[in-house]
C-alpha cells in the first residue's frame, strides 16, 4: 500500500462524486427530511423522538454509504475500470481505502447536517458529545462502505447490488434494539443481535443521547464499529481478484 | 532480451481451449499486430500478459519475469477493448488519475493527451466525447506511465482512416523514439503493413508468426488480405 495512491483514489472518487449533485443533495437532505417527518409523526409523543433520533442517526450513514458504494463499485466491476486498475501499482488496500475515505469524508458532511438539523431545528436533546456523535457515524459509514465493496462482488449488475440493500441492511436494523429491545427478543436472535454491527452504532448513539458522560461503554461500541469496518475492508479487498478464469 | 516470452501457453475456460499451445517470442523495442477474428484468442493472450487471466498450462514471460509479477504493474501499459475510463471525470483527470499511479504528474498528463490529439478536450468530461475520442482518452491512460511495454486491444476500432494512421504512426515512434515494445490487437487486416511483426490467431491456434513481406512470400500472395485467406484454407486441412 502507498499512501499516495490512496488519497489520489479517494481523490478521483470524489471527483466522480462531486459531478453527480442530485445523489449529494439525495445523500445530504433526505436524512434530514425523514428526521423531520419523524418528529411529525409523533408529535403527539414527544419522547418517541427523542428516543429514537439517534438510532435513526446511526442507520442513515450505514444504509445510504452501503447503497452508494455498491453501485460504484458494480461499475468498476462491469465497466472494466477495475480491472484495469489492477494491472497497474495500486494495491488493492489503496483502492478499498480510497473509497472508505471517500465516502467516510461524504457521511462527515452528512452527519453533520443530519445532526445539525436534528439539534437545532428539532429541538433533540443535546447529547453527552458531539463530536463523538459524529465519529460513531463516520464509522458507521466507513462500515456501509466497506459492506458495499464486498457485496458488489456477488451483484452482476447495479440492479442486483439494489437489491442487496434490504437484505443486509433491514435485519440488522429490526436486531439493533431500535424497534423494540433485543433484551425483550428469544434469546438467539439477542445473541444474532450481537454481531450485528448496527446494533453497537444504535447502542452509542442511544448513550449519547441519554445519559450525560461519555461511558465507557460508547467507546467500547464506537471500537466495535470501527474493528467492523476495518474487517469488512480487508475481507472486501479478498474479492479483488487480479486474476480470473 | 525477449520482451514477450510465451511457451507452450494453453488457457482452458469452461472446457474449451481458448489459446491452443502457443509459442512466440517478441523482440524489445518492436511493434506487432496481434491480428484474427473476433474469438479467435486475442483478448485473452493479452490478459495473460497483464496477468489477468488464469492459465491452465505453459508459461508466459514479460520483460524477463512471470506474467503478472507485481514489479511488471509499473512497466506494463494496458487498453482494454471496451474503453476503461470513468466518464464522470474529465479527460485530463482520467490520465492524472493514472499518472499519480505511475509516480508521474500534471504535465505528463498533458504530454500523453497531446499524444492522442486530445489537448483541446483535457478539460471535456469523457461521458461528453465521442467513442474515439473515449477510445483516446483510455489510450493516453496507458501512454502516460511511459511504460516499457504497451499492450493494446483494439485501439483503433471505429476510427477513421486519417485518425487510424495517425495513432500507427503514434505507435511507431513510441517503439523507436522510446524503445517501447508495442503488441496491438485488431482485427482490420489491412493495418498490420504497419507492423514489424504479424502473428494472426484463428481458434486459439497461432497460424502466422512472420513480417508481412515475409507472409506475402511464403504463401504467394499479392496482399495481406489473400495471405490470410491462404492460411486460413491450409489450416481448415487436418493437421
Amino acid at each position: 500500500m502507498n499512501p499516495r495512491l490512496t488519497i489520489a483514489t479517494a481523490g478521483r472518487v470524489l471527483s466522480q462524486l462531486r459531478r453527480d449533485p442530485r445523489t449529494i443533495a439525495l445523500v445530504l437532505v433526505m436524512p434530514c427530511v425523514l428526521l423531520w417527518l419523524f418528529k411529525e409523526v409523533f408529535s403527539a409523543e414527544p419522547t418517541v423522538f427523542q428516543q429514537l433520533a439517534p438510532a435513526l442517526l446511526a442507520t442513515f450513514p450505514l444504509m445510504i454509504m452501503f447503497l452508494v458504494t455498491s453501485v460504484a463499485m458494480v461499475r468498476e466491476r462491469s465497466g472494466g475500470t477495475l480491472e484495469r486498475l489492477l494491472t497497474t501499482p495500486l494495491g488493492k488496500g489503496d483502492l478499498m481505502l480510497g473509497y472508505g475515505i471517500a465516502f467516510g469524508a461524504l457521511a462527515l458532511v452528512q452527519a453533520l447536517a443530519a445532526s445539525g438539523v436534528a439539534l437545532l431545528l428539532l429541538g433533540l436533546d443535546q447529547p453527552a458529545s458531539v463530536p463523538v456523535l459524529l465519529l460513531i457515524a463516520v464509522a458507521d459509514a466507513v462500515l456501509g462502505t466497506a459492506l458495499g465493496l464486498g457485496v458488489s462482488a456477488l451483484a452482476a449488475s447495479e440492479f442486483q447490488a439494489v437489491q442487496f440493500m434490504p437484505a443486509v441492511i433491514l435485519p440488522q436494523f429490526l436486531l439493533s434494539g431500535l424497534i423494540t429491545p433485543t433484551s425483550s427478543m428469544a434469546g438467539w436472535l439477542d445473541a444474532v443481535s450481537h454481531v450485528m454491527p448496527l446494533r453497537y452504532a444504535v447502542d452509542g448513539m442511544s448513550r449519547l443521547a441519554h445519559v450525560a458522560t461519555v461511558s465507557a461503554t460508547v467507546w467500547w461500541d464506537l471500537g466495535v464499529i470501527a474493528g467492523c469496518a476495518v474487517l469488512a475492508l480487508i475481507v472486501g479487498s479478498t474479492t479483488l481478484r487480479r486474476t480470473t478464469a | 532480451m525477449a520482451a514477450i516470452d510465451i511457451d507452450q501457453l494453453v488457457v482452458r475456460r469452461r472446457g474449451n481451449t481458448v489459446l491452443d499451445r502457443i509459442d512466440l517470442a517478441v523482440r524489445e523495442g518492436s511493434v506487432t499486430a496481434l491480428l484474427g477474428p473476433s474469438g479467435s484468442g486475442k483478448t485473452t493472450l493479452l490478459r495473460v500478459l497483464v496477468g489477468a487471466q488464469r492459465t491452465t498450462s505453459g508459461t508466459a514471460h514479460v520483460l524477463g519475469r512471470p506474467a503478472g509479477h507485481a514489479v511488471l504493474r509499473g512497466e506494463i501499459g494496458y487498453t482494454t477493448q471496451v474503453a476503461s475510463v470513468y466518464p464522470d471525470l474529465t479527460a485530463l483527470e482520467n490520465v492524472r488519475y493514472h499518472a499519480t499511479l505511475h509516480g508521474a504528474g500534471r504535465a505528463a498528463a498533458l504530454a500523453a493527451l497531446a499524444k492522442v490529439d486530445l489537448a483541446d478536450y483535457a478539460d471535456r468530461l469523457v461521458r461528453a466525447l465521442s467513442g474515439g475520442q473515449v477510445n483516446r482518452v483510455s489510450l493516453a491512460c496507458a501512454l502516460v506511465g511511459r511504460p516499457r511495454l504497451l499492450l493494446l486491444d483494439e485501439p483503433t476500432v471505429g476510427l477513421d482512416p486519417v485518425l487510424r494512421r495517425d495513432l500507427w504512426a503514434l505507435f511507431r515512434a513510441e517503439a523507436s523514439d522510446n524503445g517501447t515494445t508495442l503488441v496491438v490487437s485488431s482485427h482490420v487486416l489491412d493495418e498490420a503493413a504497419h507492423c514489424d511483426r504479424l502473428l494472426l490467431l484463428r481458434d486459439g491456434r497461432l497460424i502466422a508468426d512472420d513480417t508481412p513481406a515475409g507472409l506475402l512470400r511464403a504463401t504467394a500472395a499479392a496482399d495481406l488480405d489473400d495471405a490470410f485467406l491462404t492460411l486460413v484454407t491450409t489450416q481448415e486441412v487436418p493437421a
